[in-house]
């Protein structure tokens, strides 16, 4: 069966795009396919810096024909229906459609539909032409004079399609004056002049041979591989970095690795720093010793092409940039240590954090107020706390950061060690941000903490106030990660903190309630990830009042262990049997049966069992509960187990006697109550 | 012609001067109208009429000029390698962008002495966007074994105007540019001259007092209560000027120019408030807003113009 290649040929693709346009390349082209009725084997597509490159095998020579029966009007109907008709079915008369008897109902024409399937290389020449012109690109722009829009101006497109074992078509279709073809061309330097392609093979060997790695992933696998001698040669250790390989794969056709050198003097730099300005400004590797893990004076650059002289010149040349580049580094560096970090909060006052929520300098200060609150709850020294928190934003205004704004909090620690800060503030400056993400590290220093929970608290409490909650995908403050960054502190460090009154002192009651809210559904997402029943973790927040997060977690925890017992399983099947018989009853009844059962109704040794065991476990659940036992208050549950089954086994609710069946009704309802001490399981799922 | 054809002095890996010079030549050799700078305070080659205005309407424009540019907060006294509050910039506008535009540039760079079999040219995403000139393109930065030397941008549009046709805009960074081809570390010791001994000038001799004074002017003691003043009545003659300029029932305006002169003014000296800090975060916003009115005003009569109108006879 034939295959086709596609070739979309243009002006340098930026690098972060091509992975996904050589996704939707595929997703799309192959879509249209199918649903083209051309269902094939396989796909693959590939990007470089200046192509999109899509490769679809053993696709059908035609479509299918497709055989249709069309039901037309009732034989008799106006003019009208009957040439709506012919003209839906594609009939020149009313003679080639059939007539499909029906008694009940009247005769009515029946048209047979035959259409024999399209060569699929005309099924190709109308869908390639509406990919281009739509293709999703991020961003997208014109050129010169035409109307068309890609991402950066669209040269020429290869489009061939025919068997293996032949000479392929062109399929036939141009846009905006490219037409498809069989001309491409080769690295931008390296190569020269058009060439013509064939097959799939046949275009990637030829590119291979005009000095174009098709692949982006073995763009990457020579990268990596060839960094890694290189520096392994030296004895040095390379620093891998995914994002970079992939920003880089993304930016070379024939990847050439080679090293280059900077001064020692500037390894005075903080390592980050030296990273970040090589990373982000040269999309350089940095090395390091692998004894002492400190990063050496060397970087590894990869070109974009093979030089005559080794590319020594390419090695002067960014060697003399990133010389530049750390001369400047260090020197916003240095500048940064003459002044001091409290000389400059002065100038908060003049800048704006929100137009809502005052300036920077307001921001600061609640936030110090905040950390201090907290100091005393965490085990913090509050003149530590107090020192770190109006440190904390300054190294927003030193130079360093202004250059590269993801060193803020770094930055913090090192001006306060080195103009002598204590180590706690010191690491507060830094840890005060974290966790970051997922994989970030949770603060456990005692200043750090509290410091961290007032800048997100602040900042959350702050957003809520004016109602700048996060919405969908929305979230522009970082809201979510700041409530799960203060969920994974307090869990972490086990805090025992009461988040409703830390809400309450800027919030009103319905706002703090709603951002509780936030707080559980993002606590759900973090138990869920770690194998929690959501549903559990449901059954602990609709209890009252529940804004300590240590104890909701320790309370799904039991709750878990417990409905992993037999036990557990036994009173949820018996609370569940209760809570069902209730809410039928009471539906029937349009009543609630609540209140005290009234001991002399009992008529069976069953229910005064019941009844006894459950003023039992009301009370010792609630002691144990108290004393944050949750396990004993499980196991305080467990023993009313048999006790439900019993009643079940031997007693009838819905007896005759309205005043027993009442009673009997409100008994169960007792199981209800009872179990609330630890958590509504009308939440539990199962 | 190869740069070894031309004369020590002014070949342009030896002399600031002559990589001008270079430059010129070829782009008037490529049909561009070869400019001298826009005599106005500028914060880029794009603010020069010759591009900003020339990119809006359906008329063909090729110009190449060189502009000194200014950007008050970016000065250092002097003192930084690279830094400056005064460089300049080498700006081409070819409008149609022709399809061989990537290739006319890379043989720019030849021109200038730049062999590409042996340096690593890379054009690395980069989308402009000028707030100020409600303008925004897609491009490149160009590098050069590691270096930002150029600019490369696809105008898409110009003061809130769509541009059709599209104008390529490039940029040349000159200092950049040449400390690079000179083999220099510090901006101040290029040679600007291309002579050597005592005849020698260097990029110092020039600028190197001026760097120094003007730091101390734009971030110390640039008069702020003038400067704020200056932007109101450059702000109001600005308007002044397009309420004025209309004829003929607004179908023709007469002086887009000298009006967009004042939106070139108030937009400098927003840029000399910005660095004395007397700006804060969320005025800095508004004054933005408000430069790009007047740049979109100043576009919206320019279309109006000899020079911004549809062809004649078209």
């Amino acid at each position: 069966m034939p295959d086709l290649l596609l070739e979309l040929f243009s002006e340098e693709i930026p690098a972060r795009m091509q992975g996904r346009a050589a996704e939707d390349l595929k997703a799309i082209v192959t879509g249209k396919l199918v649903d083209a009725g051309l269902v094939y084997e396989g796909a693959r597509a590939f990007a470089t810096p200046r192509r999109l490159a899509l490769t679809v095998q053993g696709v059908p020579a035609r479509q299918p024909d497709l055989k249709e029966e069309k039901k037309g009007p009732r034989v008799g109907s106006p003019e009208k229906a009957i040439e709506g008709f012919l003209k839906s079915a594609g009939l020149s008369s009313i003679e080639e459609a059939t007539i499909q008897r029906d008694p009940k109902k009247g005769d009515f024409y029946l048209a047979l539909i035959e259409r024999p399937g399209r060569p699929a290389i005309d099924v190709l020449a109308e869908i390639l032409p509406v990919v281009v012109r739509t293709f999703p690109w991020p961003k997208s722009m014109r050129w010169g004079e035409g109307r068309l829009t890609w991402v950066r101006p669209l040269h020429s497109i290869v489009a061939t399609f025919g068997p293996e074992t032949e000479e392929p078509a062109v399929v036939p279709f141009q846009v905006e004056g490219i037409a498809a073809g069989r001309m491409t061309r080769g690295h931008r330097f390296l190569a020269s002049g058009p060439i013509e392609v064939r097959h799939f093979d046949d275009y990637a060997d030829k590119l291979a041979r005009a000095k174009v790695v098709l692949d982006p992933e073995r763009r990457k696998e020579t990268i990596l591989a060839d960094a890694k001698n290189l520096a392994f040669a030296q004895g040095f250790e390379l620093v891998e970095d995914k994002a970079l390989l992939d920003e880089v794969a993304g930016l070379v056709e024939w990847p050439v690795v080679l090293m280059g050198a900077f001064d020692r003097e500037f390894l005075s730099i903080p390592p980050e720093v030296i990273r970040t300005t090589i990373r982000n400004n040269q999309k350089c590797f940095v090395l390091r010793d692998p004894q002492s893990a400190q990063l050496v004076d060397k970087f590894i650059l990869v070109s974009n092409i093979e030089a005559p002289d080794g590319g020594r010149a390419i090695v002067a040349g960014n060697e003399r940039v990133i010389r530049a580049r750390l001369a400047d580094a260090k020197f916003f560096y240095e500048t940064d240590l003459k002044t001091r970090l409290e000389e400059r909060l002065p100038k908060f006052e003049h800048i704006v954090f929100h137009e809502k929520l005052g300036t920077q300098a307001e921001r600061i200060a609640r936030l110090e107020r905040l950390a201090l609150e907290l100091a005393p709850r965490v085990g913090a020294d509050v003149e530590t706390v107090r020192r770190a928190a109006r440190l904390a934003k300054a190294d927003l205004l030193t130079e360093v950061v202004g250059e590269f704004p993801e060193l803020q909090g770094l930055m913090g620690r090192y001006y306060a060690e080195a103009q002598g800060e204590d180590e706690a503030v010191a690491h507060a400056l830094e840890d005060h941000y974290k966790p970051k993400g997922p994989d970030d590290l949770v603060p456990s220093d005692p200043v750090a903490i509290a410091v961290a929970l007032a800048d997100k608290l602040d900042a959350l409490v702050g957003f809520w106030s004016i109602d700048e909650k996060p919405t969908g995908s929305k979230d522009p403050y970082a809201l979510r990660r700041a409530a799960l960054g203060v969920i994974r502190i307090v869990l972490d460090n086990a805090l025992r903190l009461s988040l409703v009154p830390i809400f309450a002192r800027t919030l009103s009651r319905e706002a703090s309630l709603d951002l509780l809210s936030f707080f559980a559904d993002r606590l759900k997402v973090q138990l869920r990830e770690q194998g929690a029943r959501h549903d559990l973790v449901d059954a602990v927040f609709a209890l009252q009042s529940q804004d300590d997060l240590v104890l909701i977690v320790r309370r799904v925890e039991a709750l878990g262990q417990f409905l992993d017992t037999d036990d557990g399983k036994n009173l949820l099947a018996g609370y569940k049997r209760a809570a069902n018989i209730l809410r039928i009853e009471e539906k029937r009844d349009s009543t609630s049966f609540t209140g005290e059962p009234d001991r002399t109704l009992y008529a069976q040794t069953e229910e005064r069992a019941l009844a006894g065991a459950i003023d039992v476990a009301k009370r010792e659940a609630a002691a144990a509960v108290a004393a944050e036992d949750f396990a004993a208050a499980m196991r305080v549950m467990a023993q009313l187990r048999p006790h439900v089954d019993a009643f079940f086994d031997k007693v009838t609710v819905n007896t005759d006697d309205k005043a027993v069946r009442a009673n009997r009704l409100r008994l169960l309802n007792e199981i209800r109550a009872a179990t609330l001490a630890v958590a509504d399981f009308s939440r539990i799922e199962g | 012609m190869s740069t070894a054809d031309l004369p020590a002095h002014m070949r342009p890996e030896r002399s600031f001067q002559g990589l001008i010079l270079a430059l010129q030549r070829f782009w008037a050799d490529q049909g561009c109208v070869i400019l001298q700078p826009y005599d106005m305070e500028v914060g880029a080659g794009t603010f020069h009429p010759a591009t900003t205005l020339r990119a809006l309407g359906p008329k063909p424009w090729r110009a190449a000029y060189v502009q000194p540019s200014r950007r008050p907060k970016d000065g250092r006294y002097g003192e930084n390698p690279n830094r400056l509050q005064h460089y300049y910039q080498f700006q081409v506008i070819l409008k149609p962008s022709p399809p061989d535009i990537q290739d006319l540039y890379l043989a720019s760079l030849a021109a200038i002495g730049i062999d590409r079999k042996l340096h690593d040219i890379r054009f690395v995403e980069d989308d402009w966007e000028s707030p100020t000139l409600g303008a925004w393109g897609l491009g490149w930065e160009c590098w050069c074994d590691g270096m930002e030397v150029s600019q490369f941008t696809y105008f898409q549009q110009v003061a809130g105007f769509e541009c059709a046709p599209v104008s390529g805009e490039l940029t040349y960074g000159l200092e950049r540019l040449a400390m690079y081809v000179q083999g220099v570390d510090r901006v101040f010791d290029l040679n600007f001259n291309g002579r050597e001994g005592a005849d020698k000038v260097t990029y110092g001799d020039v600028f190197l007092q001026a760097e120094q004074e003007y730091s101390r002017h734009n971030f110390e003691f640039a008069d702020t209560a003038m400067l704020f003043e200056q932007f109101r009545m450059a702000e109001a003659a600005c308007r002044k000027y397009i309420a004025d300029g209309w004829a003929q029932g607004g179908k023709v305006h007469l002086m887009a120019l000298p009006a967009y002169d004042q939106a070139i003014k108030a937009s400098h000296v927003f840029n000399l408030l910005d660095a004395r800090g007397v700006i804060s975060v969320t005025e800095r916003q508004s004054y933005i807003l408000r430069v790009r009115e007047l740049a979109k005003v100043c576009g919206e009569a320019w279309l109006k113009t000899e020079g911004g109108g549809p062809s004649r006879g078209g």
